[in-house]
């Protein structure tokens, strides 16, 4: 299954990844519609700024879920097969045990509307629209296999030009 | 998002090079604009202020986050900041060509600049005269006085009518000065001065007014005066007028005193002959943008495109010279001329570009910098690579020249006949379509579908910039294409022989539009805010069209926008703009991307403005 990573190291702080999620939950799914709708769209992904580094934080949809064991109304559910968590708008009573347990702080609401909000990994798209919007390359969307081995490559790119310029000198 | 290369623009020219440079792996402005996908929300609304050093900051549009950036400011204060900063800059870029212009001229009527001459005499009388002043220095004095004014008034927007100007007086926005409007917008936009949208937003307009009845009047009419009022003429346009066995000159950008000299240069008998001895038959200068519209209206000289075909025009490895001044110049046009045989050649002590070679031009000396300039692109053709070379075989003729005094001539030396045709609804009113290219909208797709559907319903259009590069390579500038207008306009543009679509220059000459709708409102009696007429810039994407909308719409025209301007971050702010300004300035702004809607939008005000006139 693939998952959003993300690269830390790379993050500039734009929030286009906050404001593409925001749009693409709105009604209309267009940036200048979006922002004249009532109830407000609500992003699903946070930038916060952590120890002077900027830190994107979106739902890790773990494995048994806290949030889907502690919601008391069936609201929060997890898909046996790909493992997304997601929240049935018309279960959810905003009693906020999801957000309480939540170790990541990635449970929102409408501000207009008492009901939680969650990334849904955007069902409706092929590459989730925070990924899409990220300009550097920080939101990964890719299996874990995929991740890890990007991630060695770099790390082996790395430990080849050190080599090559030891060898050099 | 544009993803097939057939979707990027509708004029068969470009689309023949566009297929040809994604073969080619040659990059272009549509290229880089999927690239920049998505672009930041924070730009699109005008909700990001980077005018202090606490910030960056942002609000967020959704309400959740910061409402305030640090210093309080609200989405309605950085929005209006924002826009005003825009409308500075495009005001600055028109006027400071018009400066040059005016430059140019007192050098000339000091005898210090030889190669330029006065070519219509009688306008330049006729400025005198408006100016109070018996000598040429003298009113060379008087209109560069004008961009230091501090006091006003303007000379030129006393063309305006009566109406106008005391409504200007009354909202206080009648410009002081040229320079004095700009300068005092980078002061109220500075951290902590203005702080009220409508304060702001009234600021813009006087400046933009500065520019419009300022600068750009300043650079049309002694432009007219240096190197003649265009009167109609034909010519063609589009990547066919370059030719295969012709040295290939393209100037590109702004100001026609560089080009004239260019144009000059390169009929020179000695020049011509050393393009022979290269083995070519002869030199084949072209225009691009809006030095194109200049020297295209007042030598017929081809026009090689409009502002998305610049890349285009390099990328057919005929170019041997892409001669370029001021504004609207793709930096990327550098690398692109290092990937054929194509001299990129920079002349304005104002604009380097990477990858170009820079050879400057001082009046003092214009004609021989322009020889130089054509002797370099003669020598550069040996190194053209036949096997790069590939002109699409298409090009449009089209009749091009229609400044005031040209339209006053046609109808006989009077404006009566035209009043006649509005008041009869034969010409149901009148539609000025301007404004650029830009990427978000299909290459002249905005352009030339709001330009048929105005003239189909018998609004006569005047042209200015890309969209009358548009219009010529549509063959819609051609005495013909009235075949395509409603009966009313057809039968009067056939009575005239004159097109249903009338190019009247470059983007300063937009300044010709406001002159001839002053010039309509005070033979009716009315204010411009009066009459049946509209204006739209369907692919706009400059800060001097920015510039350009706020003095028309502050000159009283109503004016729809094809690409939406970044205001919607504030509600306020665009209601004010869309909709509270009619009730100050008489005159709103519209946004409609569709050409069709837009069309219908612009119609649907002339009809209620005519029926308010009683017509």
């Amino acid at each position: 299954m693939k998952e959003v990573f993300v690269r830390l190291d790379r993050c500039m702080g734009c929030k286009s990844c906050e404001m593409a999620c925001a749009v693409e939950h709105s009604v209309s799914k267009s940036l200048f519609n979006a922002v004249c709708e009532r109830p407000s769209p609500v992003r699903r992904v946070y930038v916060e700024m952590a120890e002077g580094q900027k830190v994107p934080l979106v739902c890790r949809h773990c494995e048994d879920a806290p949030c889907v064991a502690v919601c008391r109304t069936g609201a929060m559910s997890q898909d046996p097969i790909t493992g997304i968590v997601d929240r049935d708008e018309e279960r959810c009573v905003g009693c906020w045990m999801c957000a309480m347990i939540c170790p990541y702080g990635v449970i929102g609401r409408h501000k207009e509307v008492r009901i939680a909000v969650k990334c849904d990994r955007c069902r409706d798209l092929d590459v989730p629209a925070c990924v899409r919007a990220c300009p550097t390359g920080t939101l990964i969307y890719a299996t874990q296999g995929e991740f890890v081995e990007m991630m060695r490559r770099e790390a082996a790119a790395k430990i080849a030009r050190g080599a090559k310029s030891l060898a050099k000198a | 998002m544009v993803k097939d290369v057939q979707d990027r623009s509708i004029d068969p020219a470009s689309l023949e090079m566009l297929a040809l440079a994604g073969k080619a792996g040659i990059e272009t402005a549509w290229d880089r604009f999927e690239r920049q996908q998505p672009q930041c929300g924070f730009g699109e609304l005008g909700l990001c202020c980077r005018n202090c050093n606490m910030g960056p900051c942002r609000i967020d549009p959704f309400g959740e986050g910061p409402s305030k950036g640090v210093c309080g400011a609200t989405a309605d204060i950085i929005v209006a900041r924002n826009l005003l900063r825009s409308i500075a800059a495009g005001a600055a870029a028109h006027s400071d060509h018009g400066r040059g212009v005016a430059h140019t001229f007192r050098l000339m009527s000091e005898g210090r600049a030889p190669s330029y001459q006065v070519k219509d005499k009688a306008k330049l009388e006729r400025l005198m005269k408006e100016y109070n002043v018996e000598s040429q220095i003298a009113l060379a004095e008087a209109i560069m006085a004008e961009f230091g004014k501090q006091e006003g008034p303007i000379q030129f927007t006393r063309r305006a009518p009566a109406k106008r100007i005391e409504l200007w007086r009354k909202l206080g926005i009648d410009p002081r000065g040229i320079d004095r409007e700009i300068v005092e917008i980078m002061h109220r936009t500075h951290m902590g001065v203005d702080n009220d949208y409508v304060h702001l937003i009234l600021q813009g307009l006087r400046a933009s007014l500065a520019d419009g009845w300022g600068g750009s009047m300043i650079a049309t009419e002694l432009q007219d005066v240096m190197f003649g009022t265009p009167s109609p003429t034909f010519s063609e346009a589009n990547l066919g007028v370059l030719e295969p066995n012709k040295i290939n000159i393209i100037i590109h950008g702004h100001e026609p005193l560089l080009s004239e000299m260019i144009v000059a240069a390169a009929s020179d008998p000695e020049m011509v002959e050393l393009a022979k001895k290269q083995g070519a038959v002869g030199i084949n200068v072209s225009g691009m943008c809006c030095t194109g519209n200049e020297v295209l209206m007042r030598h017929g000289v081809p026009v090689a495109g409009n502002f998305l075909q610049q890349e285009l025009a390099v990328a057919t490895g005929a170019v041997e010279a892409m001669v370029v001044d001021i504004q609207c110049i793709m930096p990327a046009l550098g690398t692109l001329a290092g990937c054929f045989h194509t001299k990129f050649i920079s002349t304005s002590p104002k604009a380097k570009f990477p990858g170009a070679k820079h050879m400057e031009f001082h009046e003092e000396t214009a004609l021989e910098t322009a020889k130089e300039i054509v002797k370099t692109a003669i020598l550069n053709y040996q190194n053209r690579n036949p096997s790069k070379l590939h002109i699409p075989d298409i090009k449009t003729k089209c009749m091009v020249g229609f400044s005031v005094e040209a339209i006053v001539g046609a109808l006989g030396g009077t404006l009566d006949p035209l009043l006649g045709a509005i008041k009869s609804g034969a010409i149901r009113g009148i539609g000025a379509v301007v404004g650029c290219n830009n990427p978000k909208v299909q290459h002249d797709f905005g352009h030339l579908n709001l330009v048929k559907e105005l003239i189909k319903n018998n609004v006569l259009v005047v042209t200015t910039g890309c969209n009358a590069l548009a219009c010529a390579k549509a063959g819609l500038l051609l005495p013909e294409a009235a075949d395509l207008a409603g009966d009313g306009l057809k039968g009067v543009c056939k009575a005239l022989g004159v097109p249903p679509v009338l190019h009247m220059g470059s983007c300063v000459d937009i300044s010709r539009i406001l002159v001839a709708a002053a010039a309509i409102a005070n033979a009716l009696g009315v204010d411009i805010s009066d009459l049946p007429a509209a204006g739209a810039a369907p692919e706009w994407m400059s800060e001097k069209a920015v510039s350009i909308g706020a003095y028309v719409v502050g000159s009283g025209v109503f004016t729809v926008l094809g690409t939406v301007p970044p205001v919607l971050g504030s509600q306020a702010v665009a209601e004010l703009l869309t909709a509270g300004a009619k009730g100050v300035v008489g005159a709103s702004f519209a946004v409609e991307p569709d050409p069709f809607k837009a069309a219908s939008l612009m119609i649907e005000h002339i009809d209620s403005q005519r029926r308010k006139l009683g017509l």
